[in-house]
């Protein structure tokens, strides 16, 4: 290829397909780069109950999410200030939320919420994640109450409102 | 019977399509007028089947048949009328009705309007609309069918979730649906083409109006969407990332990078090939969106209760469709010849930038959506991707795109004069700075806001340069200005149109999530509280029935410097049936901002207090300011749909770019 001058007289096919490779390259990769620093820092891991309690890799200080049932009879409210538990049926997680509870909580159903684990077995919600749909179990929990070896069949159709808390 | 004789017309309809998926394509090939004119009936007859079957189905509502097992589940004989008739659709079987009945309306539309398309490329257009219609027909028959009876019928029914009872929600999903399978026809007039191995700028000026119609669908059903999220969930917030709303999204961004690089082909008869691929891939990110939606794979804020067995049925379904078309591509693109040359600074350079950046921040969205997904799959453990990401990645590829974005429309032709362009936007570029410091001086940041406000600036003054300059304002006599005003082309107004809209929308984007003002607190009556300088006083909560609900009814007084401004009533609806609550919240607006209140819970009393009740107050600036701006974006869009370019339809193949001059008076 001769040397570019200021003023070529044709653009040719080969060198606009080079600056179009060219550009795209360099789109994707910061793209790219941009996307894997965000992987890094901003992944929400899940957590069952059991998971928090046997597991020792469980990070401290970062945005988790954590699932199961609302154990009956748990739910607290002190001033704007909630506090209720979430049980998997093996192991139970106490739960603090500042706010409004999405229109399904309810106790004995299934919830996730995200948060930040303050204590150990103590875990402070920032969101507690509605579902439209009162017999809709989020598959989170349904797949933790599975490994916790409690799963009953009926519950994956009737959502978890009866029965489940021990 | 009226719920039979629907069955039976879908099933009729599924043979139409079937018949109008295989016979226009032997015409075709073999030169048959007769067998290709096949596809016009067949496509009109399978419209008016599919609307047979959908209006039996909205009838056996109106009338609350619970014998049907679909409106014993989603229907209740006390609902108001308005949600008996969007019932048809709250469901899966019944939104699956409606899909194939938009599909089947495009396809009789092609039919009926598509009279100066060469017989051909008609018939293999209609040609792939029908095995689109016949795949998703066989999966409402097969596995979704809403006419199944109950035996015996129950004596009312279930209801419809009372979160879906709403005039919002009621039109989202068919303007939502619009704009998905609208996108079918692009991917339609694509495939054809590959088959024909032939694209040019009459093809795209055939495709452009299609692909703008089902946009601007999209684009109305997404807002709805966002604003009744907004007003119904109360969560002050109005737009999540979920995955979900993410599906709607993937396609809505490559739609709009094809509709500009449909431009380059119609104008420059270049990008024929990518132009073709971003038709295929936005068809089958919706398809896509169907299924993610439909089969609960995501965890998502929106997920029903769902089939598992339908999702495979519409993932393989979206397989063979993307596959085939795919390897279509992979087979004909290569012999595609490249089209006109141009400068990388051209305005066609401008939008493959425009088509890179879309795309990109297609790619992010994707990644970032099917990602739990993988991780889940290769079993590393369950994860979510939240807006933090989306804050990361998406938002900084969409910060130089709306820099350019006012640029672009400046930029000539093959090659451009960037000095040029730079020296023209002068004013705009101080105005832009005054405004960013001004900003920055009242509200004292965070600088990344102050920035986006300056972007919004930016490209409302970039696009006003631009209109400025082809009517010469201020430059020829104002009789002159107004001539040039009047003799701009519909296409170049709703370029405008929607581009000074897209500045509205970054401006209400911004200022909402920056300098949002939210209070939680539990409240007891005759309590105040202060926010973003309103005053908001608890007066009483008190039990009120509605039609078929009880509600608990806030009485908030608001008063500004001890001037009385609103008073607020947010709700908390406790419905029977079915079992459940909704929160309506209360919105005071100025168009400026959003003063916003939210009822929770019964608190328990404090000791030695009385007992209040949660409530949560947003005072959100400029968030009204998001659907304003996409409902002046859709009309740009509909602007530009009436150019008459469009209308007196594309010209025969090698008269084109001398079509405007044939018909006087058009518009």
């Amino acid at each position: 290829m001769t040397t570019a001058r200021p003023r070529r007289p044709a653009f040719t096919r080969r060198r606009r397909r080079l600056y179009l490779l060219g550009a795209a390259a360099v789109v994707l990769g910061l793209a790219a780069m941009l996307i894997l620093n965000a992987f890094e820092d901003n992944l929400v891991f899940f957590y069952s109950p059991t998971d928090l309690a046997t597991r020792t890799d469980v990070p401290r200080d970062r945005l988790i999410r954590i699932g199961g049932l609302v154990e009956k009879g748990s739910v607290a409210r002190q001033g704007a200030e909630v506090r209720f538990t979430v049980t998997d049926t093996a192991n139970r997680l106490a739960v603090v939320y500042r706010g409004i509870l999405p229109d399904l909580f309810r106790e004995g159903q299934g919830v996730v919420a995200q948060g930040r684990l303050t204590a150990p077995g103590t875990f402070e919600a920032r969101e507690v994640l509605a579902k439209h749909d009162e017999t809709y179990m989020p598959r989170e929990v349904a797949d933790a109450i599975k490994r916790s070896g409690q799963w009953k069949e009926s519950e994956g159709k009737a959502g978890a409102g009866t029965g489940a808390t021990p | 019977m009226i719920a039979e004789a629907g069955h039976f017309a879908l099933v009729l309809a599924l043979c139409l399509a079937a018949a109008q998926a295989t016979v226009p394509l032997f015409g075709a090939a073999r030169n048959d007028a007769a067998l290709m004119d096949m596809g016009r009936t067949a496509a009109v007859t399978q419209f008016v089947f599919i609307a047979a079957a959908f209006f039996s189905l909205m009838h056996a509502y109106i009338v609350s048949d619970f014998s049907v097992v679909n409106v014993a589940q989603n229907s209740h004989s006390a609902k108001p009328m308005l949600y008996k008739v969007a019932g048809v659709w709250s469901n899966h079987e019944g939104s699956m009705v409606l899909w194939v009945l938009i599909l089947a309306l495009f396809g009789a539309a092609i039919a009926a309007f598509g009279r100066n398309l060469p017989p051909a490329l008609r018939a293999r257009v209609l040609a792939v609309q029908g095995m689109i219609g016949f795949a998703f027909l066989l999966f409402v028959v097969a596995t979704s069918n809403p006419f199944l009876r109950l035996d015996p019928a129950p004596v009312d029914g279930n209801g419809l979730n009372p979160i879906l009872q709403d005039p919002g929600l009621a039109f989202h999903p068919p303007f939502l649906y619009l704009g998905y399978v609208g996108f079918s026809v692009a991917f339609a007039f694509a495939v054809a083409a590959l088959i024909e191995g032939r694209v040019d700028a009459a093809w795209a000026r055939w495709v452009r109006p299609w692909t703008l119609a089902a946009w601007c669908a999209l684009t109305l059903g997404i807002a709805l969407g966002s604003w009744w999220a907004y007003y119904e969930l109360g969560w002050g917030g109005f737009w999540f990332w979920d995955p979900v709303e993410n599906a709607s999204f993937m396609p809505w961004l490559a739609g709009t990078a094809l509709l500009h690089s449909a431009i380059v082909v119609e104008k420059r008869d270049a990008l024929k090939s990518w132009t073709i691929l971003l038709a295929i891939l936005t068809f089958v990110l919706a398809m896509m969106g169907t299924f993610l939606v439909r089969s609960g794979v995501l965890t998502s804020v929106h997920t029903f209760a769902s089939d598992p067995t339908r999702g495979l049925f519409i993932l393989a379904l979206l397989l063979v469709a993307a596959g085939g078309s795919l390897g279509l591509y992979a087979l004909r693109a290569p012999s595609m010849r490249m089209g006109g040359l141009f400068a990388p600074i051209s305005r066609e350079g401008g939008l493959v930038l425009n088509n890179l950046l879309l795309g990109t921040a297609t790619a992010t969205v994707l990644l970032g959506t099917l990602y739990p997904l993988v991780i889940e799959a290769v079993g590393a453990g369950k994860v979510s991707v939240g807006a933090p990401y989306y804050n990361l990645t998406f938002v900084p590829i969409m910060a130089p795109l709306i820099a350019v974005m006012a640029m672009g429309p400046l930029l000539a032709w093959k090659r451009g004069d960037l000095a040029g362009v730079l020296a023209r936007l002068a004013a705009a570029a101080v105005v832009t700075v005054l405004v960013t410091g001004t900003t920055f001086a009242f509200t004292g940041g965070p600088v990344l806001a102050v920035l986006g406000v300056g972007l919004a600036a930016w490209l409302a003054l970039g696009t006003v340069t631009e209109l400025a300059e082809r009517i010469r304002l201020f430059r020829a006599p104002p009789a002159e200005t107004l001539r040039r005003l009047g003799g701009l082309p519909r296409a170049a107004i709703g370029m405008t149109v929607a581009h000074g809209a897209m500045a509205v929308i970054v401006l209400g984007i911004t200022a909402s999530s920056a300098w949002q003002s939210e209070r939680i607190l539990a409240m007891t009556p005759g309590q105040a509280v202060e926010i973003a300088g309103y005053r908001v006083t608890l007066d009483r909560v008190e039990r009120i029935p509605g039609p078929n609900y009880l509600a608990e009814r806030a009485t908030l007084t608001v008063t500004r410097n001890g001037a009385p401004v609103t008073v607020l009533r947010p709700e908390k609806r406790a419905f029977t049936t079915p079992r459940q609550t909704t929160t309506e919240a209360a919105i005071h607006t100025t168009f400026m901002a959003d003063l916003y209140a939210v009822l929770g819970d019964p608190t328990a009393p404090a000791p030695g207090g009385a007992a209040g009740w949660t409530v949560r107050l947003y005072h959100n600036p400029l968030v009204p300011w998001i659907w304003i701006g996409a409902v002046i974006m859709v009309a740009g869009g509909l602007v530009s749909l009436t150019d008459r370019r469009h209308r007196v339809g594309a010209p025969s193949r090698k008269a084109r770019g001398s079509a405007d001059a044939a018909v006087p008076g058009a518009a």
